[in-house]
């Protein structure tokens, strides 16, 4: 079927894509505002480890934004080449919001990087912790605005139907629709999560290699803090989330939970701990569960019931094992985190934060985790509101673009090949700014220099190869 | 009397695609000359010249891209698929590009595979914006709000030669702008180069002029009726003057002006574009106000348009004024 291997093409790009993309955004949008405290700490304190580890920390900011910056390129136009029926049907709404996040976060961003990156010795301390300021602040527009549009989508509200097309009829409710406040919680407490790991990995490293580098401790410190107080929070959002998406998505919570039809009188629902979700029998195979801790979670109650998956026709069900499994491995990681994170704290109580190998190299083992929670909480939230591209009123089949399987092919293969490349180089210049001396971040800077380029990654200065 | 937004943000798209092509089209130029410099210090201060700006002068494109978006859903959602290998081999190359400024500075062995990604980049980004163009030009096909035609319906000759044209003009933009930031043996260098692009980029435009309305009946009807042909003819006229001006600015080494009469030469270009396909905006047959978003988003996103696009102008015009007057050797710019 030509018509099918079009869209599972299309939808493989935009996946294969938007992942890639957002780890990026996600990074900026957390490393930002760790940087934005560190300035500030260091404004209030005057202690030059803040100063140091901010030196530190912006370089490698300023790689993963010219990352962000290269692949969110791609992001802009693919809406319309790979997904023309969704661009033209519901551009009114989700092209406008796009438009402000350009007009509103774009340009803020790019206005005071330059000054953020380059302009420490020439417009004075205030304005550049304000510049430092104005880029975070740009990163966390830019989130609002981009989850504003797939909250949208996700539960649309504040639309009417004209002429098969989707129009504005009440711009507040389309921006605030009834899972965006839970959706940016989540997503924004993700990102912090996410940065806070790669901060205490990157701190343990460096603590390994020398348990004196003030910077190393402090880094390593603050990302502890930063991970026990965000896990609990997350984990209040995300519940809270879920209960949002048993209201507006059922479905997609069926599949979560591999709940395919209620339960006869009052049993309550168990919670399905293990199973391979078997789409064609509808039911799960090697269930492990636990009785009654689905109803607990999601209705408060002992019996509560839920909605299974039956209630739907077959061609509304999202890909559950997909859905089911991320969801499963997203919670986990999430649970594996506060651990981690109570650990420190039990560590930091003891006074053996800085002192204790085994957990500086579990910590290094960790500086992915959050990222790794992130993409599979985005892929269960996105596959499990297939086949809607707009939930409910519009299929991901008719928001497809005319486009023939070949195109697809070759520009998939194209993406693939290009990323490979730019994000591997990418990848490996972060690395070694990372295994830099943080301590070691003298300013610099003097005569001749004050007309520096406002070009992300000349914020960092070590040469791209090993130097011999 | 209603104000008509569909017209407002058609002439406001185009001052985001005519912003996009003066600010980037003058560093993609420089790529694309980057092959007549084998020097590699030369090269240094080639790409210093623009990239402090190019970061800020991509973003017009995405504004571009967005407000077609949410202005012309039908025109966005026709042109992206239409148009889908050209576009997709132009954000592959402008990624290459990218990704060459960030590092070039930063390396030393495989600096001449930066310079590639740099140059190499350049070229095929624009000869693909050439071929979207061209596409345009030559018409899609819609039906019931979606285009019907095939994968290659963009390809012509046409297409392609609209593709060598603005790799020419790009170049010739370019060389002027090289002209104005720089000095010495590479300014030299440029002044050498900008008198024959100045003559290929005026045969390229007599060509387009020739090729479109052979091609074109309408266009053909639009250009040659009483009494429109007296109200276009000034267009061809500027042309020629300007060309002379150009060749006339390089015998007596004008720096600035220069840029900005090859900058004219676009100007020309694009409102020749417009006044043969006005009120089109999906040729042959869809008109701006056909592909317009409802009054309500038009209207949303005139009034952030309004309040924020005076400020990112002013912070560009910082950003130029900062940044401004010669680029040396050696500069510390990295």
């Amino acid at each position: 079927m030509p018509g099918l291997e079009a869209l599972d093409l299309a939808r493989f790009q935009f996946a294969f894509t938007v992942s890639f993309h957002i780890l990026f955004p996600a990074f900026s949008i957390g490393l930002a505002s760790y940087l934005m405290i560190l300035e500030g700490l260091w404004l209030k304190t005057g202690r030059d480890v803040y100063h140091n580890l901010y030196r530190f920390w912006v370089r490698i900011f300023a790689v993963a934004f010219g990352l962000g910056v290269v692949s969110g390129v791609v992001m802009a136009y693919q809406f319309g080449t790979n997904w023309s029926g969704f661009a033209e049907r519901a551009g009114d709404i989700t092209g406008v919001l796009l438009t402000y996040e350009v007009l509103t976060a774009f340009f803020l961003e790019a206005g005071f990087l330059g000054i953020m990156l380059f302009g420490e010795d020439r417009v004075g301390k205030r304005l550049h912790f304000f510049a430092t300021c104005m880029v975070a602040i740009g990163t966390l527009i830019s989130m609002t605005w981009i989850l504003m549009s797939n909250s949208w989508m996700q539960t649309p509200s504040g639309y009417e139907i004209v002429d098969g097309r989707f129009e504005p009829a009440n711009w507040l409710n389309i921006m605030f629709n009834p899972s965006f406040p839970y959706r940016i919680v989540h997503m924004g407490l993700a990102a912090f999560i996410s940065v806070g790991f790669v901060v205490g990995g990157v701190g343990a490293y460096h603590l390994l290699r020398n348990r004196r580098d003030e910077a190393a401790r402090k880094m390593f410190s603050m990302a502890m803090w930063a991970i026990v107080v965000a896990l609990p929070l997350q984990i209040m959002a995300g519940d809270m989330h879920g209960l949002n998406t048993l209201e507006h998505q059922p479905a997609k919570v069926a599949a979560m939970e591999g709940h395919w039809e209620n339960e006869p009188g009052s049993q309550g629902m168990p919670l399905v701990l293990f199973g391979l979700p078997d789409m064609d029998s509808a039911s799960n195979r090697f269930e492990i569960t636990v009785p009654h801790a689905s109803s607990l979670i999601l209705t408060h109650t002992w019996n509560g019931q839920i909605e299974g998956l039956k209630q739907w026709p077959r061609d509304e069900w999202p890909d559950v094992p997909l859905v089911f499994w991320t969801f499963r491995i997203m919670v986990g990681l999430g649970m594996l985190m506060l651990g981690i994170g109570l650990l420190g704290l039990f560590l930091r109580w003891k006074g053996r934060l800085y002192d204790s190998a085994w957990f500086h190299r579990a910590m290094m083992f960790a500086t992915p985790v959050g990222f790794i929670a992130l993409l599979t909480g985005w892929i269960t939230t996105e596959a499990g509101r297939q086949p809607w591209v707009v939930y409910g009123m519009l299929r991901t089949a008719d928001a497809v673009s005319p486009l023939h399987g070949g195109s697809l092919w070759a520009s998939l293969i194209g993406f693939l090949l290009v990323y490979a490349i730019i994000f591997g180089i990418g990848i490996y210049y972060m690395v070694r700014l990372i295994r830099t001396e943080p301590m070691g971040q003298e300013p610099h800077g003097g005569p001749g220099e004050n007309r520096q380029p406002k070009r992300p990654m000349s914020g960092a200065d070590e040469a791209f190869e090993e130097q011999n | 009397m209603t104000i008509d937004l569909p017209l407002i943000w058609y002439f406001l798209i185009g001052f985001a695609v005519a912003m996009y092509v003066v600010m980037d089209g003058f560093s993609l130029g420089v790529g694309i000359l980057y092959p007549f410099f084998k020097n590699d210090a030369h090269r240094d201060v080639m790409m210093n010249t623009t990239s402090p700006v190019w970061d800020g002068n991509q973003t017009w494109m995405i504004l571009g891209g967005a407000g077609l978006y949410g202005a012309f859903p039908l025109a966005y959602a026709t042109f992206l698929p239409a148009l889908y290998l050209p576009l997709i081999l132009m954000l592959l190359s402008l990624i290459f590009r990218g990704i060459a400024f960030e590092f070039r500075f930063k390396s030393t062995r495989s600096r001449k595979w930066f310079d590639l990604a740099f140059s190499g980049g350049s070229i095929v980004a624009t000869f693909s914006q050439g071929m979207v163009l061209g596409g345009i030009i030559n018409g899609l096909d819609v039906e019931n709000r979606t285009f019907t035609g095939g994968p290659f319906d963009w390809f012509s000759p046409f297409a392609l030669f609209i593709g060598v044209a603005l790799i020419i003009g790009y170049a010739l933009l370019g060389a002027t702008w090289l002209i104005m930031k720089t000095e010495g043996s590479l300014q030299r260098r440029c002044y050498q180069l900008a008198r024959p692009l100045t003559i290929l980029m005026v045969l390229c435009t007599i060509i387009v002029g020739i090729w479109t309305p052979l091609d074109n009946s309408r266009v053909a009807e639009r250009w040659f009726t009483f009494p429109n042909i007296l109200w276009f003819s000034p267009v061809p006229v500027l042309v020629v003057l300007l060309a002379w001006s150009i060749w006339d600015g390089v015998t007596h080494s004008h720096e600035r002006r220069l840029f900005l009469k090859v900058l004219g030469l676009f100007f020309l270009g694009l409102s020749g574009l417009v006044i043969s396909y006005f009120p089109l905006i999906i040729p042959p047959n869809v008109t701006l106000w056909d592909a317009a978003s409802s009054r309500s988003s038009q209207l949303f996103l005139v009034i952030g348009y309004a309040v924020l696009v005076p400020i990112v102008l002013s912070y560009t015009a910082y950003s130029y004024y900062v940044f401004r007057g010669k680029v040396r050797e050696g500069d510390g710019y990295h």
